[in-house]
């Protein structure tokens, strides 16, 4: 297996030994045993995340702009030098290929990272612009560094970067290494993404731990980065939908609309984009299938549900990428309940202090407030706890978007 | 000025207690003495930078349904686990408890391997005499002394709760709830620093050594709470247990309640042996229909309302209640981590507590120096570096470090705390240099509360961090007197929300909580 250019540093940190496997490259699992001790890292100091293994690509020329604005459903032209955008890429037929962010870093260059390789795919559509897409997967590595002390210890090291606005991007230098900076993250909290490149990784590493010692900077993991996406509703590729390209049948796959980044999705102007003509399609006729969105758990009810069993309720620890069915009625209490959509993600938020997720439910079952029943398994048998349809992301602190940093 | 509820006393109770009668609609105002509230859960920037949690200074207990009732997260509470349990020994060694049960049990076999496995049995039976218990601490108790058929019913229903129970469970609430820790602690392991860690929680707050009968009791109370459904663990909130008061009391306002500091109340108003309103020290008075006593017992039942007015036998009660404080805390602003030799650069020791007391002959011989009417000479000490887990707490790159400890009794035989005060506090800080050479150097600012500080600020009485002792005879039925257990006084429309009424005093709310369901109930349009 590969690692990634910060390895030999993250390697004696993490006391747990967990380590799995993410797009061919070794990734912590955990640094300590305690996953929340990580997480609340996010929530109430600093933490940093290796995301190193994401496919990056530099897109650079004069079509940049036009290639791009072809490319992405969301409209790239509007992403103003210095700014980043949170975009999606679809097929043909108006499904999902992948997400992802792109840094515009100047008139005619983005960088974009993804969770897939995407070079053949960018090529494939770039013919006829003037414009180069370049693999940068190896030349750098990137460093999360999330969390309400980030901008303290982005200060020290980058005085320049300190006052990006939230996904704003520049160029600056870390301890005299070129870097690019932007303030964007997976975590649902004040953060910063770091490219570094590979051959300067170790030393901006340690200028990076010395700068947030202080303010308790510590690693985190896949799994304390997994709850803190929860709490910000944000789509796990694989986990809340299929990729498009490596699904079998237009069943598994889904499109903007479905996955509730409608809002991304501007067909006011006549920009053409690969998908465009599916998803005007689609909401021309409302051929949507269901729509993705957020829940949580009635707390009570979870806790009456094991209680009446002699057992205690998990919440502590409580993370899952695995389907729990949707019902509309308690089937144990209703026999004609009827299966309306499932869960795709599902935890136990320790800030929230209950149990979220996000599932895919009929439109008519969306609106924030309506309720499903999850099902669970409890001492060997199913159970229905209410949930209820709620707005993301269900954390979502000021700080995380606000135009200054004190 | 007039209003449906008055509460006196902005301590978390008083603020709960308030936050639910507002939410229910009812006009609340909250009458807090000091400048700022939280009562024994309050934050205090002692030293510039510095946030001290001056007194309470962990969760664990909060009720859960509080949060989501209150919404408290929206407001601003955060409660981080506190994953570690730290216990230096005299001979440099040390035990070591982390979040992850394999690990432990390899940690405790390094003393006995005979104890780390029983640590999983003894864990797992706690766990289920927790479960177990947890029910009662979120119903008002039945009135033992009453013949109403309802009280007769919830006397009942009680029965059949503990009937209900695994005999194993019940035997071993049971012993709980009437023996000493060391005697259960004696049957389950032979590793004295492992049960001097595990009695510690035995004695907290309480005039018991690990041996005395009624160290069973506060044990269960230290190991009965839960951070998101791990039992017997404890959290730090984000900014002290002042953070969560605070959060507490924005709830309560965003829900309606009002709150004036500075605001202290002198007596309870009554006419015709019912309670009409308050009067301040100021000579303001202030009207209402009902009126709540966040305070002790002694103040509620003694201070604020004419003993007359109350039953002979209640005021004999509430008279012989015992608080007699023997906890005291002394904080420190450090320059630096302290360094504990045997684990050498290592800082993941310092994630939770830590806990000298590396012995219950060390515990026991503790209390017989407080048995005798003075303050241990070697006290166990219950610290945390609460800035390892929230930076906010001190400047970047100095920490704050919480240290309770006990046994300080209220009463000094022949002196008193105004004399002994800086002498305990170096006691206290040469117990922390036996164990972290160089502690010393490492003090910016040193805050020591005894007692007689936490009476005279907070207004506990003789220093009582529970508002009375954990003790069996003042606990659920009792607490604070037979047949008044239920937030309810002789005085019609006078009520007690206190940690003095069930179940007690850790930050548990339920207090608060129970007494505005009863105030609710009985003042139902």
């Amino acid at each position: 297996m590969r690692t990634t250019p910060f390895h030999e540093r993250i390697a004696p940190l993490n006391r747990t030994y967990l380590w799995e496997h993410w797009a061919g490259f070794v990734t912590a699992v955990a640094y300590q045993h305690s996953v929340a001790t990580e997480y609340f890292a996010t929530r109430n100091s600093v933490a940093v995340f290796d995301t190193s293994p994401l496919f990056k690509y530099r897109i650079a020329g004069p079509d940049a702009t036009a290639f791009l604005a072809g490319v992405f459903a969301r409209d790239i032209r509007r992403c103003a030098i210095g700014e980043g955008h949170y975009t999606v890429w679809c097929n043909d037929e108006g499904y999902l290929l992948e997400d992802g962010v792109v840094l515009r870093l100047g008139e005619d260059e983005y960088l974009a990272t993804s969770a897939e390789p995407n070079l053949r795919h960018f090529r494939s559509l770039a013919n006829g612009h003037e414009v180069t897409v370049e693999d940068l997967s190896d030349a750098y590595g990137i460093l999360a560094v999330q969390g309400p002390h980030s901008v303290e210890v982005i200060r020290r090291i980058s005085p320049e970067a300190g006052s990006l606005p939230y996904f704003g991007v520049t160029r600056t230098s870390i301890a005299n290494h070129q870097v690019v900076v932007s303030r964007t993250g997976f975590t649902a909290d004040l953060g910063y993404e770091i490219w570094i490149e590979t051959a300067d990784a170790l030393p901006v590493w340690d200028t990076l731990m010395d700068a947030g010692a202080d303010y308790n900077l510590i690693p985190m993991g896949m799994r304390a980065l997994g709850m803190a996406r929860l709490d910000g509703g944000m789509l796990l590729i694989n986990a809340d939908f299929e990729p498009a390209r490596h699904a079998w049948t237009d069943a598994q796959r889904e499109t903007p609309d479905e996955l509730g980044l409608a809002w991304m999705v501007n067909l006011a102007d006549d920009r053409p984009f690969v998908g465009r003509r599916a998803i005007e399609a689609e909401r021309a006729n409302g051929t949507s299938r269901w729509k993705t969105v957020g829940f949580h758990v009635d707390a009570a009810a979870y806790e009456a549900i094991y209680n009446n069993d002699g057992l205690a309720a998990p919440k502590e620890g409580v993370y899952e990428e695995t389907a729990h069915s949707l019902y509309d009625r308690d089937f144990n209490v209703d026999a004609g309940a009827q299966w309306v959509g499932y869960a795709t993600s599902f935890g136990f938020s320790p800030i929230l202090k209950r149990h979220i997720g996000l599932a895919k439910l009929p439109l008519d079952r969306c609106t924030p407030g309506l309720t499903a029943h999850l099902e669970l398994v409890v001492n060997h048998r199913p159970k229905y706890v209410p949930v209820e349809v709620s707005k993301t992301p269900f954390w979502n602190p000021a700080r995380k978007t606000n135009k200054e940093q004190a | 000025m007039s209003y449906d509820a008055i509460v006196i006393g902005g301590g978390h109770n008083g603020l709960v207690n308030a936050a639910y009668l507002a939410k229910a609609g009812r006009k609340t105002l909250v009458l807090e003495r000091r400048h700022v509230v939280g009562g024994a859960a309050v934050t205090e920037e002692l030293h510039p930078g510095f946030n001290f949690t001056t007194f309470s200074y962990a969760i664990s207990l909060l009720r859960p349904d509080i949060v989501h009732d209150l919404d408290l997260v929206k407001h601003g509470m955060m409660v981080m686990p506190l994953t570690h349990h730290f216990a230096p020994m005299d001979n440099g060694d040390y035990l070591l408890l982390g979040p992850d049960d394999g690990e432990n049990y390899h940690e405790i076999a390094r003393h006995s391997a005979e104890d780390a496995e029983a640590y999983r049995d003894y864990g797992t039976l706690m766990d289920r005499v927790v479960h177990a218990v947890q029910p009662l601490l979120d119903e008002i108790p039945p009135n033992i002394v009453s013949t109403d058929p309802v009280e007769l019913a919830a006397v009942a229903r009680l029965g059949g709760h503990l009937r209900s129970l695994d005999p194993k469970v019940l035997h071993m609430l049971v012993r709980l709830l009437t023996g000493s820790a060391a005697d259960i602690l004696d049957e389950y392991f032979e590793t004295e620093v492992l049960k001097g860690l595990m009695a510690s929680s035995g004695i907290i707050g309480t005039k018991v050594g690990p041996y005395s009968q009624g160290s069973g009791l506060v044990l269960l109370y230290h190991v009965m709470g839960e951070i998101d459904g791990v039992f017997g663990e404890w959290g730090f909130h984000k900014g002290g247990n002042g953070g969560f008061t605070q959060a507490v009391a924005r709830a309560a306002q965003a829900l309606g309640a009002e709150i004036r500091t500075e605001a202290s109340v002198s007596n309870v108003i009554t006419r015709n042996g019912e309670a009409v309103g308050v009067a301040l020290e100021s000579g303001e008075e202030l009207y209402a229909d009902v009126v709540v006593s966040a305070l002790d017992p002694r103040r509620t039942f003694l201070q604020f309302v004419d003993r007359r007015e109350l039953p002979t036998d209640l005021v004999e009660g509430i008279e012989s209640f015992k608080f007699q404080g023997t906890s005291a805390k002394v904080n420190f602003a450090l320059d630096a981590l302290p360094k504990y030799p045997a684990l050498g650069d290592r800082t993941d020791q310092y994630q939770g507590f830590i806990n000298i007391g590396p012995s219950m002959r060390y515990l026991e011989r503790a209390f017989d120096d407080a048995k005798y009417g003075w303050y241990s000479s070697k006290p166990f000490i219950d610290g945390c570096i609460q800035s390892v887990l929230d930076p906010d707490m001190s400047p970047p790159g100095k920490h704050i470090m919480s240290c309770f400890v006990q046994y300080a009794p209220y009463h000094l035989e022949g002196s008193d705390w105004d004399t002994e005060k800086d002498n305990f506090g170096d006691t206290v800080q040469s117990v922390l240099e036996d164990h972290f050479p160089g502690f010393g150097d490492l003090i910016l600012h040193r805050e020591v509360v005894t007692p007689l500080d936490i009476e005279r600020t907070i207004g506990l009485s003789e220093g009582n961090i529970f508002a009375g002792e954990f003790l069996t005879p003042q606990m659920f039925l009792f607490r604070p007197a037979p047949g008044w257990n239920q937030y309810r006084t002789p005085i019609k429309g006078y009520y007690q929300c206190g940690s003095g009424t069930h179940p007690g005093g850790c930050v548990m709310g339920a207090p608060g909580k129970l007494a505005a369901r009863q105030i609710l109930g009985d003042t139902a349009p």
